[in-house]
């Protein structure tokens, strides 16, 4: 349904790196976007809205969007600084992207803004903000929602009640959505596709299991005492005992492998 | 006592500033967002006005808007309008006295502008102009205020452009500030102590109100 090929050249913090992205999107995807900062993830999301010009072509339902301009491309967009506008109320918003007041409504009763339509948005919490700005993103019935690191702001409690409602959101409105994020726990949640950049270039590409899933993991540990063979060990935080060989001796790094299960 | 002078100042002054909010508008909005090249010319041309002696300024306007010159004859010709020692004249003199009143303001408020609000008007759908007027100037209504009231307060102030552009013609070129020179000149110190006495207190409320207004607009978090 969406078919990008697109090359651009970033001069970034870490020097010169050549984005290079050709990508399949199905309708109603959920994709991940994942990798280190700097990797073009963001970038890769401006180019798609439009934002930022690339070389290459982005094709939706067949019609390319080369030259259509932010403004007519059928997209959602969501923010990581939430990007509200300050000067109207949260319904205000809503119906400045689109006057459909039945849409709007049904947006705020789903994500619980109900009760806060009126409110000037500056006096928002950030999951509330940050749930203003998604439904905003909505109002167009985008064909495409993007969100920049979505749940980056806000502690767990508000990350799930957020999730769920992009899940309650997506679930309602099958858009095809790429999700740029570092957090884990969201992206199993979410996302039916991951995909992983490193350098401008996508890495993996797959579902969660065949992109995030590891065999083993090597963790350090520091000894700090040993007792007839058994040293204790600091491990992410915590104490453990665990037996070591007898060379071994105290304020020793030593690995610890923790193995997983192939599903 | 005359009012005459004082009404032509804000007569004039209104004036200036409405036109050079219209023209000033797209000028600061296209400086706020290019990366041109160009941007640091354009930038030191529109702030000439502040270091250059009136008297230069004046002398250049005065030469340009000449009937003798090719633009003052072809307004005369075309319009039949008189650019030189006219009200006409000094609304044109004033617009570029003052441009750079209206315009640093503005860009500085835009440059302020979270780069996002604006991107996710396009993406809304709306136009670089919808843009402007419905997200980015109610977003920035200090700067929009005293760029505004400065704008209009300086021109009320301006003496040495009004003098040279315009002379001093009563009830058409005749401004509170040439007035009270010509009073002095005349060693008509009473009226000159009321006409100075009139434009200081009516300076000092008006910067007052502007900087009342952006204390308040911080305290209820607007900027």
């Amino acid at each position: 349904m969406i078919d990008i090929h697109i090359q651009k050249q970033l001069h970034g913090a870490n020097g010169n790196m050549n984005l290079a992205v050709k990508l399949h999107l199905a309708k109603g995807e959920f994709v991940a976007l994942m990798g280190e900062s700097g990797s073009g993830k963001t970038t890769l999301l401006r180019v798609l809205a439009g934002l930022e010009n690339a070389e290459g072509d982005i094709t939706v339902e067949g019609k390319s969007w080369k030259d259509v301009p932010p403004q007519q491309r059928e997209i959602g967009f969501v923010f990581q600084d939430y990007a509200l506008f300050d000067n109207m109320t949260v319904e205000e918003n809503l119906l400045f992207v689109n006057n459909d007041k039945a849409l709007a409504y049904e947006l705020l009763e789903m994500t619980g803004l109900t009760a806060f339509k009126d409110r000037n948005v500056t006096g928002l919490s950030g999951g509330q903000k940050q749930r203003v700005a998604l439904c905003r993103a909505m109002m167009k019935k985008p064909k495409l929602l993007l969100m920049d690191e979505p749940l980056s702001a806000l502690d767990t409690s508000l990350r799930i009640k957020l999730q769920n409602d992009i899940k309650a959101l997506h679930k309602r409105f099958g858009m095809t959505t790429i999700m740029v994020s570092h957090d884990v726990p969201a992206v199993v949640f979410l996302a039916s596709r991951v995909l992983l950049l490193e350098q401008g270039k996508i890495l993996k590409d797959g579902t969660v299991a065949e992109t995030l899933l590891i065999d083993n993991r090597i963790l350090t540990a520091e000894v700090l005492s040993i007792k007839q063979g058994k040293a204790t060990v600091t491990i992410l935080d915590k104490l453990m005992e665990v037996e070591v060989a007898s060379h071994t001796q105290v304020g020793q790094h030593i690995n610890i492998t923790l193995k997983g299960r192939t599903l | 006592m005359d009012f005459a002078p004082f009404l032509l100042s804000f007569k004039l002054a209104g004036l200036t500033t409405f036109i050079l909010f219209v023209l000033a508008l797209p000028l600061a909005w296209w400086l706020s967002q290019t990366s041109s090249k160009s941007k640091p010319v354009i930038e030191a041309i529109t702030a000439l006005p502040i270091v250059l002696p009136p008297s230069v300024l004046g002398f250049y306007l005065l030469v340009v808007l000449s009937p003798n010159s090719a633009l003052g004859g072809f307004f005369e010709d075309v319009f039949g309008l008189k650019l030189v020692f006219s009200f006409t004249g000094l609304v044109v003199a004033s617009c570029f006295y003052s441009l750079p009143f209206m315009v640093q303001p503005l860009q500085s408020g835009f440059e302020s502008l979270n780069k996002h609000m604006i991107e996710a008007s396009y993406l809304a759908g709306k136009s670089k102009m919808q843009t402007v007027i419905k997200v980015a100037l109610p977003n920035i209504k200090p700067s929009l205020i005293t760029a505004l009231i400065i704008t209009f307060a300086h021109t009320v102030g301006e003496f040495g452009v009004v003098l040279m552009v315009g002379g001093s013609i009563p009830e058409e070129t005749r401004v509170a500030s040439v007035a009270i020179y010509e009073m002095v000149e005349m060693m008509e110190y009473g009226q000159a102590h009321i006409y100075s006495g009139i434009m200081l207190g009516m300076s000092f409320v008006v910067l007052l109100a502007v900087y009342i207004f952006n204390h308040k607009q911080k305290k209820i978090g607007i900027v």
